[in-house]
């Protein structure tokens, strides 16, 4: 394989490759919305033990580099499982788990923001702590943690790229592999930035077209 | 028989003790007003009623069942027991009419259809047919109080508890709210209900009680205790609200 100059070809590769950002994207923002939906159950609930539980798992994804969670579990998953996971399989399992605890904290911020007073009035019918989530609370809350969550996708998208570090072939491993081939790393990673940017500024302008929106209460 | 019973009821929050032994009977159909300066233990007082607040000691009964932090029988006493609030506390996501239904359809799993009737019914009763389909938003404070109340009769309660509930309106949205109570006492609805309002009192409360400092200081037929109060204390508060 020798030196050749980046062309229309290389472009297709890169974006080849965002197909797999976005796969990789989809599966952690929908994994970690349910897992932390779950957990955010756990972080608001009325048990202590539960909400510690939950406040620690937030608070070690939180508190430790997403490079290193993927060292982690790329490392302790080949030691535990007796086959060798596919990096993709490992890359989504880090980036979900990644994903789950910043929901949980957009999710408990969101539920706090809505007035003790409208878990009484939903108590004060007779509800449990559930029902009163789920038809009082919850229903006021997604409309504060519509912005953020959509902040958190570009989070995730710009998160797969530190799959390349594992092997996975995203937008960045692919820039890396072809910028081997070409010589021309500025060429490569300046168009796989573009690609980037063209995938996250329109959810960033949407987030913050949300926030605007945030205080609405009725249905539009 | 009484249908709210309290017997030497204490509460306190961490160091100030806001209940200092408190003991009353609302018999079945009687509206009694509780009266007194702010800080004088009313609130707490009706939400230890229905469990808002966990009383220290003492017991309080409705209906002959006693009031405990036992969630399952928590839900089926406040079943029958309707709160307004003093900020009305309607839920903004819902229109008018499922503020009311959503009660029946969550709590007591009755089909949408006939709760949005149940609903419509009650919200014709307190003179709000037409804002069915409105968000409190879209409604006047006094508009919203009253929905908040529909909402409560919905559930058929036994006893419906009043929360200062004129108290954020202003003056000339206060009639409206008062004029419904006023209907539910002339049909017999037990109440309870804590008020500013020393003439609506006057005219509906079948038994005003007067509270100091936790602790029920005087009581009696509006009429007397309005006229010839007994008390220095209760002397002075009429003098400087009436």
């Amino acid at each position: 394989m020798g030196i050749r100059t980046f062309t229309v070809d290389d472009v297709v590769t890169l974006l080849d490759a965002t197909r797999w950002t976005l796969i990789l994207a989809a599966i952690a923002f929908a994994g970690g919305g349910v897992i932390g939906s779950l957990v955010t159950l756990a972080r608001v609930s009325r048990v202590p033990a539960l909400r510690w539980l939950a406040g620690g798992y937030v608070e070690v994804l939180q508190g430790t580099p997403l490079l290193m969670q993927f060292f982690l579990w790329f490392f302790l998953l080949t030691l535990l499982l007796p086959v060798q996971l596919p990096a993709t399989a490992v890359a989504a399992i880090a980036l979900t788990l990644h994903a789950s605890a910043f929901v949980v904290e957009i999710w408990r911020g969101s539920i706090e923001a809505i007035p003790r007073t409208q878990w009484e009035a939903a108590a004060s019918l007779g509800m449990t702590r559930f029902e009163q989530l789920r038809y009082v609370i919850v229903p006021q809350a997604w409309r504060i943690a519509m912005a953020p969550t959509v902040g958190l996708l570009v989070v995730l998208i710009k998160g797969t790229s530190l799959a390349a570090l594992i092997g996975f072939v995203e937008l960045t491993r692919a820039g890396q592999l072809v910028s081997g081939v070409t010589f021309q790393p500025l060429t490569t990673f300046g168009t796989a930035a573009l690609i980037y940017l063209a995938l996250c500024l329109p959810l960033s302008i949407l987030s913050r077209r949300l926030e605007g929106r945030m205080h609405v209460h009725r249905p539009a | 028989m009484s249908i709210v019973q309290l017997e030497d009821v204490h509460k306190r929050f961490g160091a100030l003790e806001v209940l200092r032994g408190v003991s009353l009977a609302v018999p079945r159909g009687a509206v009694v007003v509780l009266i007194g300066r702010s800080g004088s233990g009313k609130s707490t007082l009706l939400r230890c009623v229905n469990g808002l607040e966990a009383v220290d000691s003492g017991v309080i009964r409705v209906d002959g069942m006693p009031v405990t932090t036992d969630e399952p029988s928590l839900r089926q006493l406040r079943q029958r027991v309707g709160f307004v609030f003093q900020s009305f506390n309607l839920f903004p996501h819902l229109t008018a009419e499922r503020n009311v239904s959503v009660g029946l359809t969550v709590v007591k799993r009755m089909p949408p259809a006939e709760a949005a009737a149940v609903a419509a019914h009650a919200l014709e009763k307190v003179g709000l047919a037409d804002k069915r389909d409105a968000y409190p938003e879209q409604l006047s404070g006094g508009q919203q109080q009253r929905v908040a109340i529909a909402r409560c009769l919905a559930l058929s309660p036994t006893v419906l508890l009043f929360d200062e509930v004129t108290s954020a309106l202003d003056p000339e949205l206060k009639g409206e709210v008062l004029k419904v109570i006023e209907d539910l006492a002339r049909e017999g609805m037990t109440m309870l209900l804590v008020t500013h309002e020393m003439r609506f009192a006057q005219s509906v409360a079948h038994e005003v009680v007067f509270m100091h400092e936790g602790r029920i200081r005087e009581q009696g037929p509006p009429a007397r205790l309005f006229a010839s109060p007994e008390t220095p204390e209760l002397q002075r508060f009429i003098a400087t609200v009436l």
